[in-house]
């Protein structure tokens, strides 16, 4: 048993004599006997070296695949050795949120730099501390973009199937309504938005990149939104940003994604990191922590978190979100990782994994792997499957290849930077192997 | 602690001046110092009806929030916008500074006279 | 300290990818970027020290001792973290089969089971991210067994005053109107207003036990009954287990859905204010509504997913923070069945041996055994001497302590809440009621030194007024 618990048998002693006590359990006289429990059903504790076999055991029963092919959410990107370095900094691993700005300056100078880079990446105005995941983000953006007689939102049915999941159970609760815009051609169905639009429209949420890998024109949607009074929410992939137009350029009101690609590992699907930004005009309605600079008492530069009476633990049921603990590792991560990558490496991420993608498709497409959708795509694209799906996955899952993701409507290929073209090749190989 | 003699008052600490038939509304210097450094107002909507019972209004300090009431029911017909850009006007004029103008007003019947809030406040 | 940005030098960067080996592709220009990326353009040795800097002006866990009440700042165990780095977990993409990644899943398995054996509940889901995450998805469950029985009119979820504002903020994003319901002058639950407000409007409670000022309320099981017998649920949040796991569980005492904060009770880091972890957990009468997925193990001793018959929904993507969950299965592991009792017993121990030392000097809200944590009043202090339970917390900076939280509950006036934790030792809880003895007599020798607090500190005391005012929120280089 390791319990972390300092004191010793005679230590505890003295303070419970101090007390006036013999026995720990004469603390807990308020419970009463007959809920108390005698014992928990569970195994008894184990020293360090256990739990570390344990660990190494429960380690063996996971797949590290040497080569990923899917994406569909969590994306498989380069992790600079500095990042890693900079978060296990127990400084910041171990610290509460930073509610003493005096003995906190680090912590909120990080987010500070943070929020400045989420703008810079988004084009857009003003940026909160973090949301708990792209998903979440979503749903606290729609939500912001409530009025008083605006409560539906119209989302595409392109976005991932868990933003727009978490979107609609968000919505349900707080009684706004979703209407999901189709599809077409790989893209939302822009004549569709439009004829949806209409005075109780409170915004429009768009992917820049859907699920389907399809890079969407956001101008049509934005205008659309805003020619009916409505808001535009732009969902983006944050590497795919340092190329493709900005949220600002679309004159998206607010935008917001997954920040997974920044820095964090996979996870098995989290901790991730929620990013949104905003038009300043819109500032108040960012839900959780924002950090501001002003001045301390002798006049020098600080940082606080401000614009707190927004939140819960002022405004408690009148605030618009409850969230109070958000991702704060996983914003230095992000931040730290945009700084390690610079502008030259974004967009080298960027390039190579759109680039890969594409040698990758024109391969397939010669082997009988045909692309569903003939739009512009970044690092994902659907195909059909000229053989079984799942035994051409196990095939690959062989050679320790994690292939892409088979879906109702064909294959969901994904690469990044991180997949060179001889893991490419071998995996065509085996796809060209497959079809005789 | 001011208290100007123009204005009738309400046991939440709110101000009203009437000029012909519009009331200006506002909150008293006992309720800013209350706050401390008011940091945000905010501000209802022209044409929106209000009640002596429900918040027409909330000012934000750094960290509380307070509903603001009106002394009496009316509907808005302008609001200060100076407030926007400027929230501690309230701290440092309050009785010069009006949050909302109301028309369509009821009556003040109930509400305290300077003096008598004045001796409502002390017994606090 | 300069800002990242503050430190760029124009042509400086690292170089981190290797070059392309496929053909580079080009995008239609239409959908190109036109505007530059504004990152900044520093070296390795740059960020290193950059963030380095920064690291020394934050106070971590290790920088010393942190009792901020209602946020159980243990100690972080190493290993933990270890096992959570190792690239078995960390690599594992959350759509790989499910055959591949079995060791994952037994993980969120056992995990689970290990909560519900300490909540006395039947399931849990991990997806919620954090404690207040996890309240909006306790809530939806509640609303969607109301709805499934089409009970419709229960409207109203009833809160006591002393909650944490997260409760009542969970509450109207779930639909709900709050019902606020004034503590009793002992800091617990008033029956007879509880009996007052309960009707078949009423869809649940919401309440910590031990409470937001330390009491474990004994009447418990009369609360349960009383909101029981009127048709609600009962919500435990569970901020406060620490006081009480291995002794009394939620289920036992008449709750129906609890979430826990793995980052608080289950010793993971908050890593700045987060991530955390706020699982849920509810009786098998709701289970059928949890979020997202959930791990059900088959009869031949393999893990799978499932997903319940009447979802809500998602209330985010995948299963939660799993590297997180995966630290506290490392912590429950470690700690096992008497090890999470004892736990228990020695944080309470603390908490009561602090106060009493500090009694000697300051006013305690509440009089009588506290559990974990417990709440002091300023009042008088501040009444005779002008000195506010801020100036005393800002006091503690220069003594190098992370003040304990501040102005919460908000039933008591100028409160601070002290919160230890177990794995503070006798001494150090000794040194820093030494620390509040020395404040306290500098309160009545001399109350405008305190009024300057801190002074030692990387910032004096900061505008915060200023900050709202006229909100800063990122860099702008001056042109």
């Amino acid at each position: 048993m390791n319990t972390y618990v300092p004191s010793s048998a005679e230590e505890k002693r003295l303070m419970l004599e101090a007390l006036g006590m013999k026995d720990a359990d004469e603390l807990y006289a308020d419970i009463p006997e007959k809920i108390k429990i005698k014992h928990l059903s569970l195994p008894e504790g184990i020293s360090e070296q256990e739990l570390s076999e344990k660990a190494e055991a429960l380690c063996r029963k996971n797949k590290v695949y040497t080569a990923i092919f899917r994406g569909a959410g969590a994306y498989n990107h380069y992790i600079p050795a500095i990042v890693r370095s900079v978060i296990s900094k127990e400084e910041f691993v171990t610290a509460y949120t930073p509610y003493q700005a005096e003995i906190s300056q680090g912590i909120l100078q990080s987010i500070f730099e943070y929020q400045t880079m989420i703008c810079a990446l988004t084009g857009l105005d003003v940026s909160n501390a973090s949301v708990y995941d792209g998903a979440s983000a979503a749903a606290e953006s729609v939500a912001a973009c409530r009025e008083r007689k605006r409560s539906k939102a119209l989302v595409s049915s392109l976005l991932n199937p868990m933003v727009i999941s978490t979107v609609e159970t968000y919505c349900k609760a707080n009684g706004m309504t979703v209407e999901l815009i189709p599809g077409k051609d790989g893209v939302t169905d822009t004549d569709a938005l439009t004829s949806a639009l209409d005075d109780t429209t409170a915004c429009v949420l768009t992917a820049q990149v859907n699920f389907l890998g399809c890079i969407e024109d956001c101008r049509i949607a934005s205008d659309a939104a805003h020619a009916a009074g409505a808001k535009y929410i732009m969902y983006i992939n944050p590497i795919a940003a340092a190329i493709l137009s900005s949220a600002g350029e679309y004159r998206a009101d607010l935008a917001c994604g997954e920040g997974q690609p920044l820095g964090m590992p996979l996870s098995f699907g989290g901790p991730y990191l929620g990013f949104m930004a905003a038009r300043k005009e819109l500032v108040r309605k960012l839900p959780g922590r924002i950090v501001g600079q002003t001045l301390d008492s002798d006049g020098n530069r600080a940082f606080v978190l401000t614009l707190q009476a927004r939140e819960q633990h002022i405004r408690r049921e009148k605030a618009s979100s409850n969230i109070c603990s958000n991702e704060a590792l996983c914003a230095l991560c992000a931040a730290c990782y945009m700084s390690a990558m610079g502008k030259k490496g974004m967009r080298r991420a960027a390039t190579v994994s759109l680039s890969n993608a594409h040698y990758l498709a024109k391969a397939l497409d010669s082997l009988g792997f045909k692309r569903i959708y003939s739009s512009e795509f970044f690092n994902e694209f659907l195909t059909s499957c000229p053989v079984n799906s799942d035994e051409l996955m196990k095939k690959l899952d062989c050679e320790g290849i994690l292939g892409g993701l088979p879906t109702k409507d064909g294959i969901l290929w994904c690469t990044t930077e991180c997949n060179s073209r001889e893991q490419i090749d071998r995996l065509l190989k085996i796809c060209g192997e497959a079809t005789k | 602690m001011n208290i100007n003699t123009e204005c009738l008052y309400s046991k939440s600490h709110e101000w009203v001046r009437i000029e012909n038939d519009t009331a200006y509304i506002g909150i008293t210097d006992y309720a800013q110092n209350q706050l401390g450094d008011i940091v945000f107002v905010g501000l209802p909507v022209v044409g929106d009806k209000v009640s002596t019972s429900d918040a027409y209004s909330d000012v934000e300090s750094v960290k509380a929030v307070s509903d603001v009431y009106s002394p009496v029911d009316g509907t808005i017909s302008e609001v200060n916008t100076q407030l926007e850009s400027d929230p501690a006007l309230l701290n440092t004029d309050p009785y010069g500074t009006w949050i909302a103008k109301l028309t369509d007003i009821s009556s003040t019947d109930g509400l305290m006279t300077p003096a008598e809030y004045e001796e409502y406040c002390a017994a606090l | 300290m300069k800002l990242i940005f503050e430190k760029s030098v124009k042509g400086r960067g690292l170089s981190l990818l290797k070059e392309p080996d496929v053909p580079e592709y080009a995008l239609s220009e239409g959908l190109l970027r036109k505007e530059p990326l504004d990152l900044p353009e520093v070296s390795e040795t740059d960020i290193s020290r950059h963030y380095t800097s920064l690291a020394k002006q934050a106070h971590g866990i290790n920088d010393g001792f942190y009792p901020l009440g209602s946020c159980t700042m243990k100690y972080n165990p190493k290993i933990d973290e270890q096992v959570a780095s190792e690239r078995a977990f960390t690599a594992l993409h959350p759509l790989q089969p499910e055959e591949s990644a079995q060791g994952a899943l037994e993980v969120m398995y056992e995990c689970s089971k290990s909560l519900c054996e300490i909540t006395g509940m039947d399931d849990f889901t991990l997806q919620p991210a954090a404690g207040a995450h996890g309240e909006f998805t306790g809530l939806l469950l509640i609303r969607a067994y109301h709805e499934s029985r089409g009970d419709l009119k229960r409207t109203k979820i009833i809160v006591p005053d002393s909650a944490h504002g997260t409760n009542p903020a969970s509450a109207a994003m779930a639909g709900y109107t709050v019902v606020n319901i004034p503590s009793a002058p002992d800091g617990c639950v008033d029956l007879e207003k509880l009996r007052a407000v309960c009707s078949d409007d009423t869809a649940g409670l919401m309440l910590t036990n031990p409470n937001t000022v330390g009491i474990f309320d004994k009447n418990i099981l009369e609360i349960t009954e009383i909101v029981h017998s009127a048709g609600g649920l009962c919500y435990y949040d569970g901020a406060n287990l620490n006081a009480v796991m291995g002794i009394v569980r939620p289920g036992d005492m008449g709750f129906d859905v609890v979430h826990l904060n793995l980052h608080k009770t289950f010793s993971t880091p908050h890593g700045g204010g987060g991530p955390g972890s706020g699982p849920v957990g509810c009786k098998s009468f709701l289970s059928s509504f949890l979020p997202g997925k959930t791990v059900v193990r088959n009869d031949d001793g393999s893990f799978a997913f499932s997903v319940p018959s009447d979802s809500i929904g998602s209330v985010r993507s995948f299963y939660g923070n799993f590297l997180v969950v995966l630290k506290a299965y490392c912590y429950i592991l470690s700690l096992g069945a008497s090890g999470i009792p004892d736990t228990a017993k020695n944080a309470v121990l603390n908490a009561n041996y602090l106060k009493h030392l500090l009694e000697k000097n300051y006013d305690m809200a509440y009089g009588g055994i506290c559990m974990h944590e417990f709440v002091m009043t300023l009042e008088k202090i501040k009444h005779e001497s002008g000195v506010s339970a801020l100036d005393i917390a800002k006091a503690l900076l220069d003594k190098g302590m992370h003040p304990p939280t501040m102005y919460f509950p908000l039933i008591v006036h100028e409160a601070l809440m002290i919160e230890p934790t177990e794995t503070e030792s006798k001494e150090t809880l000794e040194q820093a009621a030494e620390a509040f003895t020395q404040i306290y007599e500098m309160a009545v020798k001399d109350p405008e030194y305190l009024r300057g607090a801190p002074y030692n500190t990387p910032i004096k005391r900061p505008d915060e007024a200023e900050a709202a005012r006229n909100p800063v929120l990122r860099y702008i280089p001056e042109k």
